[in-house]
């Protein structure tokens, strides 16, 4: 419950502080480009040779009232969109990459059962990067927490320093199967990149909650949550959230409703 | 003493070169055995890269990896020096890759220079899409095919040996 008090100024993710930052990037990019053509640019992408950017934090909102039983629309939507070859497929499942996996969880007195999608909770303040001995985990400036692919050696210690088991080694070649935009690779760490090629190319969402929408369940948004016009602003002001395992005091760009 | 020795040895090493050069420098010698030379072909999408041709045979690493750093670590996806682009242009007709057969675009100096690369164990050796489909490619493929077919040209020997240096 520690995740319902009132958070001080000093988080970098407080209500107070979004609000305030969001509204000085709308003044300052409103300064550089006609009206108009600038609200446009914030909501849906950045120039091609501008830099990710500390004035946006992507993150996630799940629903798990909304997310349905059985349903696996989000996890193959990931695998196609990324390359990875679904577990159910893969000869060796016990260790084959997953970016998202569902989970069906179900309350010991109560017998209620809950469903949610879980993957990389991209949190601001992410052990994985902490414990990375070669700076290959990093966060990027808009809150997108990535493996660095050529200067990861391997080591594993991200996957056990995760408390969300959201990553995964890749262990046998690829052999050209990689999509064009999502290099990956034997002998790398990898996890949930909240699709970032689709965020640089301007789409403003992911696969997965893409998938969601198109199959009618509308539990996942995806969104700026530094924006305060944005649709995930808007839900998670609305709707009580809570961060999974919210004592490690993380930040997490994920949020879940109905856990 | 040491002096000696080394002015002795410098001049041995001229002799041999001179008498190496002498040896390579004549026509009647045919060319025996050493490893086939790399096979350029000409790109299929576009007449000029990015760079002149000199320079990317020599800086082409230096480039890519420049901009690698700047996509992974800061997202951006300018296309100049972009891995993809350079394999959407040179993945050859038939394989489709600019990696799969030997006389592919990359793999075809690699080989000759001995330089192994582990781009392609995480990068796609191939374009996004069949190649015609290509927005620049698809009023011209058919055109170009044709152009592709004919023009590859040879690297000789002197030239690979300057990049590789
Ligand atoms: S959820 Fe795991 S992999 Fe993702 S940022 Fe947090 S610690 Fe890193
Ligand atoms: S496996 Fe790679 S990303 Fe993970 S801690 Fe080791 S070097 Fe860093």
């Amino acid at each position: 419950m520690s995740d319902m008090k009132p958070r001080s100024d000093s988080t970098p993710a407080s209500p107070e502080r979004r609000r305030f930052v969001g509204a000085a990037t709308a003044t300052a990019a409103g300064l550089a480009i006609a009206p108009g053509v600038m609200l446009y640019e914030v909501a849906h992408g950045r120039a091609e040779d501008q830099a990710a950017s500390s004035a946006v934090r992507w993150g996630m909102l799940v629903d798990a009232t909304k997310c349905a039983t059985g349903c696996n629309d989000c996890v193959s939507a990931c695998s196609t969109e990324n390359g990875w070859t679904p577990v159910a497929e893969s000869k060796h499942p016990k260790q084959a990459p997953q970016w998202i996996r569902k989970l069906e969880l179900q309350d010991p007195l109560t017998q209620m059962e809950t469903n949610l999608p879980m993957m990389c909770q991209h949190c601001a303040e992410p052990p994985c990067v902490d414990v990375c001995p070669t700076g290959a985990s990093f966060k990027r400036a808009d809150g997108i927490v990535l493996v660095n692919r050529h200067t990861c050696i391997g080591c594993r210690y991200c996957m056990m320093a995760c408390p969300y088991k959201a990553r995964s080694l890749v262990h046998e070649p690829l052999n050209d199967t990689q999509k064009p935009d999502v290099p990956r690779g034997i002998g790398c760490v990898e996890a949930c990149t909240f699709c970032v090629q689709k965020v640089d190319r301007g789409d403003g969402n992911t696969a997965c909650a893409e998938a969601c929408t198109a199959a009618g369940h509308n539990a996942l948004v995806f969104g700026d949550m530094n924006d305060p016009e944005s649709e995930i602003s808007k839900r998670l002001r609305e709707l009580p959230t809570k961060q999974v395992r919210a004592d490690l005091n993380l930040n997490l760009g994920v949020r879940y409703h109905g856990i | 003493m040491a002096g000696k020795m080394k002015r002795l040895l410098a001049l041995g090493a001229v002799v041999l070169t001179t008498a190496a050069l002498a040896w390579a420098g004549s026509e009647a010698q045919p060319r025996t055995g050493g490893a086939p030379k790399p096979v350029i072909a000409k790109a299929v999408k576009g007449e000029q890269c990015v760079e002149d041709n000199d320079y990317m045979r020599r800086n082409h690493m230096k480039v890519l990896n420049h901009h690698r750093d700047e996509t992974v670590l800061e997202g951006i996806r300018t296309k100049k020096y972009s891995l993809k682009e350079c394999i959407n242009c040179h993945a050859s007709e038939k394989t489709g890759s600019v990696a799969a057969a030997k006389d592919d675009f990359c793999v075809s100096c690699h080989s000759y220079a001995a330089v192994k690369i582990d781009c392609f164990d995480c990068h796609s050796t191939k374009p996004q899409g069949p190649m015609a489909m290509h927005p620049l490619n698809a009023e011209t493929a058919h055109y170009k095919h044709k152009l592709a077919a004919q023009a590859t040209s040879k690297v000789s020997a002197e030239e690979m040996a300057g990049v590789a240096q």
